[in-house]
């Protein structure tokens, strides 16, 4: 339970405030990293929004929903999570890290039932897309899009679950106590940053017209 | 008779090659990006010479058309992502940042050096692309083109430029937390020497340009192997937004490019010329300006693709504005120059030589930026020769002069001045020979990237090969007197140039910890005259 700074620290403050700044400037790429698809998006989703919206029926509103109400209970133990660190409570740590972690996949399957339900429906773009119609190829690129950022999504959340079982066992070896829970703190920025994503993703592709058509 | 350094110093402290692959040292992780980037160089440079070999000539007698497409894309990414961006960031950067604000490493020693480790692989990747055929699409990656019609191993490198590209975040990351979080007491933001505040903003750009990159690069990997068609018009797609995405990172780039060797020649000048930088806040605030304006002008590389003329209008006009804080800087400079007592060392001969390369380069930009002279002039050696006159002129003397100005700190001993002031020469002498002519010619109309030309451009390409054969023998020597240095050198002093920065205050090399003891800074940067 040592709570050494490392040698290039003057004190273990100043190694927090550290890690803090750096996992912020990191999020700040991931903005920029993100931007740069949801700005594609938003320019071809203007220039073709009738095939935009077509495609945008083809998604499952209720298992967006679904998934939207799922990542943001996920962040509530997240937070909780955090907040046992804190305290120094360590078994309830562990305890919402795992429960994180389980709504995290589960909401990864609700994902990969999506997925299967567009494979099921022709609707894979390089693998087996087939759509009647004259806004074909322009459903296309939308349903290019939506595997795209919901894709990228979904890594960022495996890389999460490998961060929240990192901290649950660290947690488990009792490395953290109300003294040092800074990596747990980092964690969840990460988590939290990663549900953020989705919250702007969710009525980007799912709610761009769903009357109509 | 050789000479070795007796002091415990971060080259001696521990041997082996495991102590070099596994360090945490900044000090020695900067010589493994040294050893990596200079590698680059001469890769990028053989292609550079095997260009200006076969222009000697007007029709085509060394390469096809294909070939030459390869030479000339491989020069750019290679110079471009594995050379100009990490060189003087991630070399002197990484050596000098801890220890002008006092700090014993950076803030994440561990990430430093896994951002080493991603180079060298974005690099093998890159290697792999040249040695199984090589790429033919530019460096600039133009979509349909890359997308759709390149036969050549455009995947590899794209996956090579992701990988580094993230090598540069995760340095960028590094050093604004460092800059924030680790300056020594007393080393306040407006005691920061000016190097620090150019390798601030250039992580800046870094961190928020180079994802943009790696998105639009992975869109283009993505349309390449699935034939989705994001960019191509067929199926809706506009190639457009790939150039809108493509230079929304690489015209910051550019700034990654040359605001480092703002930085360094601010502290070659002050240094060599023993004066108080004139100025000071402006030259900081100017650093800043550049980092901040060079997000907002990306098209102007795109004044004849197409886009609106009131957008080329905005972007014409922001481009001019960039020339304020970039002419503050010259004027800077040489005000500080003014009464100095000026030793023409090889360190000042480079400084010097920035400073007029970087103008003319600075002023051809403002051709360029005005669009009826960049509509004639577009896609013609005038933008070669300027952009050659910023990033060569500007940036690789600036690396030139920092690699000279500090060997006696990273080496512990001191180079043969005659020989560097000989090379400084060379190069400069070598650098315009080879450039200048080719304002010329692009004014003329010769086009960019073709292995043949009308037989009139003959004599100015013959001028610019000669030239270019002079800057190689510039750029080889420096090679044998500093390696030749590490063993007959003279043994350097703590402080060779009597310079008031806080990386002089300690043992040359320095002890792995950088400082006996922690320092406390109690003055402004530059205080020259007092020191006097």
């Amino acid at each position: 339970m040592s709570a050494l700074p490392e040698h290039q620290f003057d004190d273990i403050e100043q190694q927090y405030d550290a890690a803090y700044s750096g996992m912020w400037i990191f999020l700040s790429t991931e903005v920029l990293f993100f931007g740069g698809v949801f700005f594609a998006y938003v320019i071809y989703r203007s220039t073709y929004y009738d095939a935009f919206a077509e495609g945008s029926r083809e998604l499952s509103v209720f298992l967006g929903g679904l998934n939207t109400g799922v990542l943001l209970c996920s962040s509530l133990f997240m937070a909780l999570a955090v907040h046992a660190a804190q305290r120094g409570r360590n078994k309830q740590l562990i305890r919402y890290l795992i429960i994180t972690e389980l709504i995290g996949a589960l909401f990864l399957g609700i994902k990969f039932l999506e997925y299967y339900k567009h494979y099921k429906e022709h609707l894979i773009p390089g693998l087996n897309f087939s759509y009647p119609g004259e806004n074909a190829s322009q459903m296309q690129l939308f349903m290019v899009f939506y595997f795209i950022l919901t894709g990228m999504h979904a890594v960022h959340m495996l890389v999460g679950l490998g961060v929240l079982s990192a901290l649950a066992i660290l947690a488990y070896r009792g490395k953290f106590s109300s003294h040092y829970y800074n990596p747990v703190d980092i964690g969840g920025l990460y988590w939290h940053f990663v549900d953020i994503v989705w919250v702007f993703i969710f009525p980007l592709l799912y709610l761009v017209k769903r009357t109509g058509g | 008779m050789t000479t070795t350094v007796e002091h415990e110093n971060y080259l001696t402290t521990k041997l082996g090659w495991k102590s070099w692959f596994f360090t945490r040292d900044h000090k020695r992780i900067a010589l493994l990006f040294l050893l990596t980037v200079t590698f680059f160089f001469f890769v990028g440079g053989t292609f550079a010479t095997l260009i200006r070999l076969e222009l000697m000539t007007p029709q085509a007698d060394l390469f096809t058309s294909e070939t030459y497409n390869k030479l000339f894309s491989m020069h750019g990414i290679i110079m471009v992502w594995f050379f100009l961006i990490p060189s003087i960031p991630t070399v002197f950067g990484n050596f000098l940042v801890p220890m002008m604000i006092g700090a014993r490493d950076l803030a994440f020693p561990r990430l430093n050096l896994l951002s080493w480790y991603l180079l060298v692989l974005g690099g093998v990747f890159e290697l792999y692309a040249i040695l199984s055929g090589g790429i033919d699409t530019g460096w600039t990656f133009y979509t349909p083109y890359s997308s759709q019609f390149a036969n050549t191993h455009v995947v590899a490198a794209l996956i090579g430029i992701f990988v580094s590209g993230f090598s540069s975040i995760l340095t960028g990351l590094n050093f604004i937390t460092t800059i924030h979080k680790l300056r020594a007491p007393g080393m306040t933001w407006s005691r920061l020497p000016l190097f620090v505040w150019s390798i601030y903003a250039t992580s800046v750009i870094l961190v928020l340009a180079t994802p943009v990159l790696a998105i639009t690069l992975t869109l283009v990997g993505i349309e390449r192997l699935t034939g989705v068609g994001i960019f191509d018009p067929n199926l809706g797609g506009d190639p457009l937004l790939f150039q809108h995405l493509f230079w929304f990172y690489s015209h910051p780039a550019v700034y990654i490019m040359i605001l480092p060797g703002m930085g360094v020649v601010s502290e070659l000048v002050t240094t060599h010329a023993r004066r108080r930088i004139f100025g000071y806040e402006f030259m900081a605030g100017s650093i800043i300006a550049i980092a901040v304006i060079g997000f907002l002008v990306w098209g102007h590389h795109m004044f004849v693709a197409g886009q609106s003329p009131y957008a080329s209008m905005i972007f014409s006009i922001l481009s001019f504005a960039v020339a304020i804080p970039s002419a503050i800087k010259v004027f800077n400079w040489t005000a500080t120059l003014y009464k100095g007592s000026i030793s023409f060392t090889a360190p000042m001969l480079y400084a010097l030589g920035f400073v007029g390369l970087f103008t003319v380069g600075g002023l051809t930009g403002l051709f360029l930026a005005t669009i009826a002279i960049d509509v004639h002039v577009t896609d013609t050696y005038f933008v070669i020769a300027h952009f050659h006159y910023i990033m060569v002129g500007g940036m690789v003397m600036a690396y030139m002069g920092a690699m000279h100005n500090w060997w006696p700190k990273i080496s512990g001993h001191l180079y043969d001045e005659g020989w560097a002031q000989f090379s400084a020469l060379t190069i400069f002498v070598g650098f315009n020979l080879t450039f200048f002519p080719q304002f010329v010619l692009g004014y003329l109309g010769m086009p960019r990237r073709y292995h043949a030309y009308p037989p009139e451009f003959q004599v100015l390409n013959v001028m610019s090969t000669a030239g270019a054969s002079i800057l190689a023998v510039g750029y080889v020597v420096p090679l044998f007197y500093l390696i030749w240095s590490l063993w007959y050198g003279k043994l350097a002093p703590e402080n060779p140039w009597q310079a008031t920065g806080l990386e002089w205050q300690t043992p040359s090399p320095p002890p792995t910890d950088n400082f006996e003891e922690s320092p406390i800074v109690t003055e402004e940067a530059y205080a020259y005259e007092r020191a006097a």
